[in-house]
């Protein structure tokens, strides 16, 4: 398994397509033999980092060491690394064991190693008799084994492999995703996995690195990742969970929906606001509320095969998903309590909305790339200010007549009794907003803020 | 016939009054004399008469060389246009089939005039550069295609695998390009050996070609055997069609080597 060696250091890498940065300050290391696993949704510069490692493209700065030795300017070909593509990259006009043995001729490997190698790699993949034939006829599973055997068979230092199950139906996933874990543990090489897949993530890695925005947002175990995520964004893309605005009353006390509760968690300081992540199956439910933490009903109610997943609205009228293996009926009332050492407690990012903004004339100012209305009591036309806006404070509309600027919706984030959305303006910055109407990702938002809900403060009173 | 088959039927008349009725009439007359009568001495003369064998062999000759010259200066340009770090505008792929827009017998008129300003002789070398450059869109155009359609990722396995850019191409960008290659070797190699203008006008009519003799023939009123020749020509086609393995047009990824 894996020992503390590092085998890839990855320092300060940075990449941007234009305006967009892909992937920005990424600090990583790999160690030699492990299993880790670049974590997130499309468009995370997972991929761009993972093609990076292999030589397909250069950041625009940062380094790259492969045991010690900087291997930036080392074309892909040099490197001591193979990679299993996304759809699987067979060539066509190959049989199987050409497919397979195109690296080892490259490297004039003798006939009968090369033969002898082959032959054991198709064994190690499950696919001995396909030798001869056509790659177009094997299926999707077996085209995916005989990407990974034409990798292993050079006997690469580390094997990169992007989403190489993402083409293959639920089942042969699950049964792929465990031989991968098998041949990882026969190799004893590294591997470096990219996916989309949470759960696949959980299952196969030694080590999780979560990415959104071309940032490094946790990097851990499975069970770090899933037990204890740092941000909201984590505990949102690792499995169920329940997350919620709360405020941190003192150190091991924190107060959400409606109660307060103790916690494991200190050093946040008095009052401030938190989040709060509770999984599902860590809220107990009882049909007793005598003697409970807080009581609600239940709203619905799933069977998921090994366990029920209930929608439960609390008294205070926050909506919480519990899984448990008893089924309680819709409408009946439940008692629940949650354990101090489920309660995970997060900073919150941010609070409110804050742009740096200058004053265009009296009672106008612009940020966000538009002009506003808002009051500029005690400033004059030029001055640089911080515009602050809360949440709760911006309207969405689903036209552009009475709108300022416009944006997409590109996170949405349910937290219990409201939706938390982040959207993406027109001039590419972004903008969250608190509300209870639904909306899907990527809707057209049309953006309005009151003008008395605009607060200017002094340039240097804040910052961003 | 249900509906849908139904709509066929224009282009299924369409068909049969410009394909398939000259297709028999040309081996009707191929295979009548000048009463009408069924005879074999069309086909016989064109094999007993050296001048026609001559000029038949010399057409191949001609095809053949238009074509290799097409596939050397065709496949190059078609790789720099597919490749998007040295090309990244449509407007220069644009421009490398412009001349197809403009009739050929004019660019060939308009080449033989050029030749004469500059004072060439002309012969074989200036018919085949006329023919160059009449079918070398033809060329580019479908290996352009095929290079534009494959996946980048198949260099870039070979490459992983330890390729340089050099044993890339020869061991996977060359191999899976050929579908490309042999449509538009179709696509020059068998309007070379049929045509007529570009040598009648390129050479002064110096150098005949099998599509020449066949334009004589017809038009001095010489149906059968006109017929006959053009029967012979269409049988050399199909046959190279078919040693082709179909000419596979589609078929990009198919082991056309």
């Amino acid at each position: 398994m894996a020992s503390e060696e590092r085998i890839i250091d990855i320092g300060h890498l940075c990449k941007s397509f234009g305006e967009k940065k892909v992937l920005d300050d990424i600090n990583l290391y790999v160690r030699k033999g492990e299993f880790l696993t670049l974590l997130g949704p499309s468009g995370c510069g997972k991929t761009t980092l993972l093609r990076m490692i292999a030589g397909f493209m250069r950041p625009d700065s940062g380094s790259i060491l492969l045991e010690g030795k900087d291997i930036l300017d080392t074309p892909p070909h040099l490197r001591p690394l193979n990679t299993v593509f996304q759809r699987y990259a067979l060539f066509p006009h190959l049989d199987v064991y050409d497919n397979i043995a195109f690296g080892l001729k490259l490297k004039k490997v003798p006939e009968e190693e090369i033969d002898k190698r082959v032959r054991k790699v198709l064994k190690l993949v499950a696919m001995s008799d396909y030798e001869d034939r056509d790659v177009e006829t094997l299926s999707g599973g077996q085209q995916q084994r005989i990407a990974i055997a034409r990798a292993i068979v050079n006997r690469p230092k580390v094997l990169l492999l992007d989403e190489p199950l993402a083409a293959l139906d639920l089942k042969m996933r699950k049964d792929m995703q465990i031989e991968l874990k098998e041949m990882h543990q026969k190799l004893g090489i590294t591997f470096i996995y990219v996916t989309h897949d949470q759960e696949e993530a959980l299952t196969l890695s030694d080590t999780i690195v979560v990415m959104n925005e071309g940032k490094i947002q946790q990097i851990g175990t499975p069970t770090d990742i899933y037990n204890e995520p740092v941000n909201s964004f984590v505990a949102d893309f690792i499995g169920e969970s329940n997350i919620l605005n709360g405020t941190m009353i003192e150190d091991k006390r924190v107060s959400f929906i409606g109660h307060d509760f103790d916690c494991v968690d200190k050093g946040f300081g008095e009052n401030v606001p938190v989040d709060v992540v509770i999984r599902p199956e860590d809220i107990y439910i009882k049909k007793n509320t005598e003697g409970e933490q807080f009581t609600g009903t239940v709203r619905s109610c799933t069977f998921k095969g090994v366990h029920y997943e209930m929608f439960v609205d609390t008294d205070s009228g926050n909506e919480l998903m519990i899984q448990d293996y008893n089924a309680f009926e819709p409408g009946t009332t439940v008692g629940m309590h949650i354990r101090p050492g489920d309660i995970q407690v997060m900073k919150k990012e941010r609070t409110q909305n804050s742009y740096r903004a200058s004053v265009v004339a009296d009672g106008r100012v612009s940020f966000l790339g538009a002009e506003w209305e808002c009051s500029t009591d005690g400033f004059s036309a030029g001055d640089e200010v911080i515009a602050r806006i809360a949440f709760g404070k911006v309207d969405l509309l689903d036209h552009e007549d009475e709108a300022v600027t416009t944006g997409n919706v590109d996170f949405i984030l349910y937290k219990g009794n409201h939706y938390h959305l982040t959207i993406k303006t027109e001039s590419g910055e972004k903008i969250w907003v608190d509300t209870n109407d639904v909306w899907d990702k990527n809707d057209f938002v049309g953006i309005r803020i009151a003008p008395k809900d605009i607060q200017i403060v002094k340039a240097d009173d804040g910052n961003e | 016939m249900n509906k849908r088959s139904t709509w066929a039927l224009p282009y299924f008349i369409f068909l049969l009054l410009f394909v398939v009725l000259p297709l028999i009439m040309v081996v009707v007359y191929a295979f009548q004399d000048n009463s009408g009568h069924f005879t074999l001495s069309n086909i016989a003369k064109f094999f007993s008469d050296g001048d026609s064998l001559g000029t038949f062999a010399l057409s191949i000759e001609v095809a053949v060389e238009n074509t290799l010259l097409c596939i050397l200066l065709g496949y190059p340009a078609a790789y720099i246009l597919a490749d998007k770090n040295l090309n990244r505008s449509a407007v220069t792929v644009v421009l490398f089939i412009l001349p197809m827009w403009i009739n050929a017998l004019m660019r060939t008129l308009a080449t033989a005039e050029l030749f004469n300003m500059a004072g060439i002789q002309l012969g074989k070398g200036t018919l085949l550069f006329g023919m160059c450059y009449d079918f070398l869109p033809f060329m580019i155009y479908p290996i352009y295609n095929q290079l534009n359609k494959m996946d980048k990722s198949y260099a870039e396995a070979a490459q992983d695998l330890g390729a340089t850019p050099a044993e890339v191409f020869r061991k996977v960008t060359l191999p899976l390009s050929m579908p490309g290659v042999w449509s538009g070797v179709m696509m020059v190699f068998m309007p070379t050996v049929s045509t007529f203008a570009i040598s009648e006008f390129l050479t002064n009519n110096k150098i005949k070609l099998f599509g020449t003799i066949i334009q004589e023939n017809i038009n001095n009123s010489m149906w059968n055997y006109g017929a006959a020749l053009s029967l012979i020509m269409l049988i050399i086609i199909a046959i190279t069609t078919v040693l082709q393995g179909g000419g596979n047009t589609e078929d990009a990824a198919g082991g056309a080597i």
